[in-house]
């Protein structure tokens, strides 16, 4: 019998070119195993977070974000090249914990999180449903569903295969620090998200044969050197939020947001391929997600966010957070590709300039 | 006993067996089936189901009939009055 796992699955993502000093510092040391690096390039390596997180927007830094994302990605699927032995090195992980003190930091100054929200589940859907109401403003659904010509329809799929392909991942690190109801909606959502135990119907297998239905390479990290710092940091939210228990309430409030703001986006996409000619192949991903959020986004609402703040009412402002913070990354992303669109711009890096960082 | 135990309160009346067909209406969107039931059309023909939980719309505004695609929310759909 032959592997049923896709060959671009087999191994960890390719390593994407450092877009600064601290990725190149990072790079290097990961090049080589934990045990061949001394002392003095463990230091520099925390140094040199401190460094990168001091100045600038840390949301829009290209350095601090991609070098966040490949050190998150240890803990997926790993790295191409690189010994798994880094995920739990402590140094690697006092760097990391620099950029994201900071990541967080950046975060919570400039979210808006709702308050005055009773600590009940009907209380806590409601809240999550105002503010998740889908708006009269320009969205990149609108765009695509309407207007985007094929090479945009191209860089939404590029922009979100940083996160499709490992769909649901970030999510399911909450799952055993949660109990109760709370837990059993989230299993509840992630089995479905899974495919229910048939490997074909994972959503990111699904997302993969949209991808290769538009001529794209379908391998996890195929285009991250493409992918700007706005991409890469809503991915990273995802992460920060789900590996860290104390976050708990932020990831359950993501997911909620996520999947709240899922089904009507989904068909003005799924509009937009079948407008191009694209196929059922193609736009299944987007049609399934029609009607698995409209399910999923009662369970979470209702039953995870609601029930999670029942269980743990100290939460609260947490899991609205992570809400909040969610939809934040989302409007980022989307005046991002929208504003490069409207300038007839292209919303990706240059090819160019990731190649030439290659040679 | 506390408010807060009051709301732990209403968790755990929860049905614990997950074999009783379960259908929960939902304020203002559809309404969410789990467990083993059969959904048919008018003529007894069964309706496809690809997910163990489904949401049926009950805003008539859905483009996936029976099911939910979200559209109550952009629809001004309330279950104020029901
Ligand atoms: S109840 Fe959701 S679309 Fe009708």
């Amino acid at each position: 019998m032959t592997a049923t796992v896709p060959a671009g699955l087999r191994t960890g993502m390719a390593r994407p070119q450092p877009r600064g000093p601290l990725g190149a510092l990072v790079w290097g040391a990961l090049d080589r195993r934990p045990d061949e690096v001394d002392e003095e390039v463990r230091a520099a390596l925390v140094t040199a977070a401190r460094t990168a997180v001091a100045s600038g927007d840390l949301l829009a830094d290209d350095d601090v974000q991609l070098t966040l994302f490949v050190l998150y990605e240890l803990h997926y699927r790993g790295v191409a090249g690189v010994d798994d032995a880094w995920e739990w090195d402590a140094d690697l992980l006092r760097a990391r914990g620099v950029l994201e003190a900071a990541f967080e930091e950046a975060l919570r100054d400039r979210v808006e999180v709702p308050a005055d929200v009773a600590a009940d589940g009907r209380s806590v859907a409601d809240a999550l449903f105002a503010l998740t109401a889908p708006g009269p403003g320009p969205s990149v659904a609108r765009y695509v569903g309407r207007r985007a010509d094929d090479d945009q329809l191209h860089e939404f799929l590029v922009h979100r295969s940083v996160y499709q392909l490992k769909e649901a991942d970030p999510h399911t690190w909450a799952i055993p620090r949660l109990a109760g109801h709370a837990k059993a909606a989230l299993v509840e959502i992630q089995a479905d998200e899974y495919g229910g135990g048939t490997p074909g119907r994972m959503h990111s297998e699904l997302f993969a044969r949209t991808m290769h239905g538009a001529g794209l390479d379908a391998t996890f990290g195929a285009y991250v050197d493409r992918v700007p710092a706005v991409t890469l940091a809503g991915v990273n939210a995802m992460s920060l939020f789900g590996l860290h228990r104390r976050l708990r309430g932020a990831i359950a409030g993501h997911l909620a947001a996520f999947e709240m703001t899922s089904s009507l986006p989904n068909r003005l996409y799924g509009d937009g391929f079948r407008r191009h000619g694209y196929g059922t192949a193609t736009t299944e991903y987007f049609d399934e997600h029609v009607e698995a959020d409209a399910v999923h986004e009662q369970i979470a609402a209702r039953d995870l966010a609601g029930g999670l703040a029942e269980h743990e009412p100290e939460l609260l402002p947490d899991i609205l957070f992570g809400a909040a913070a969610c939809l934040y990354l989302d409007d980022l992303v989307g005046e991002h590709v929208l504003g490069a669109w409207e300038r007839g711009e292209s919303s990706l890096r240059p090819a160019a300039a990731a190649a030439r960082r290659a040679g | 006993m506390t408010a807060a135990d009051g709301a732990r309160a209403s968790v755990r009346e929860d049905p614990a067996v997950p074999t009783v067909p379960r259908i929960v209406a939902c304020p203002d969107g559809p309404i969410v089936v789990r467990g083993d039931v059969e959904i048919v059309d008018d003529r007894g023909r069964p309706v496809p189901r690809r997910r163990r939980t489904v949401a049926l719309c009950r805003c008539g505004g859905t483009t996936i009939p029976p099911y939910c695609d979200g559209t109550h929310k952009a629809n001004g759909f309330s279950t104020a009055g029901c």
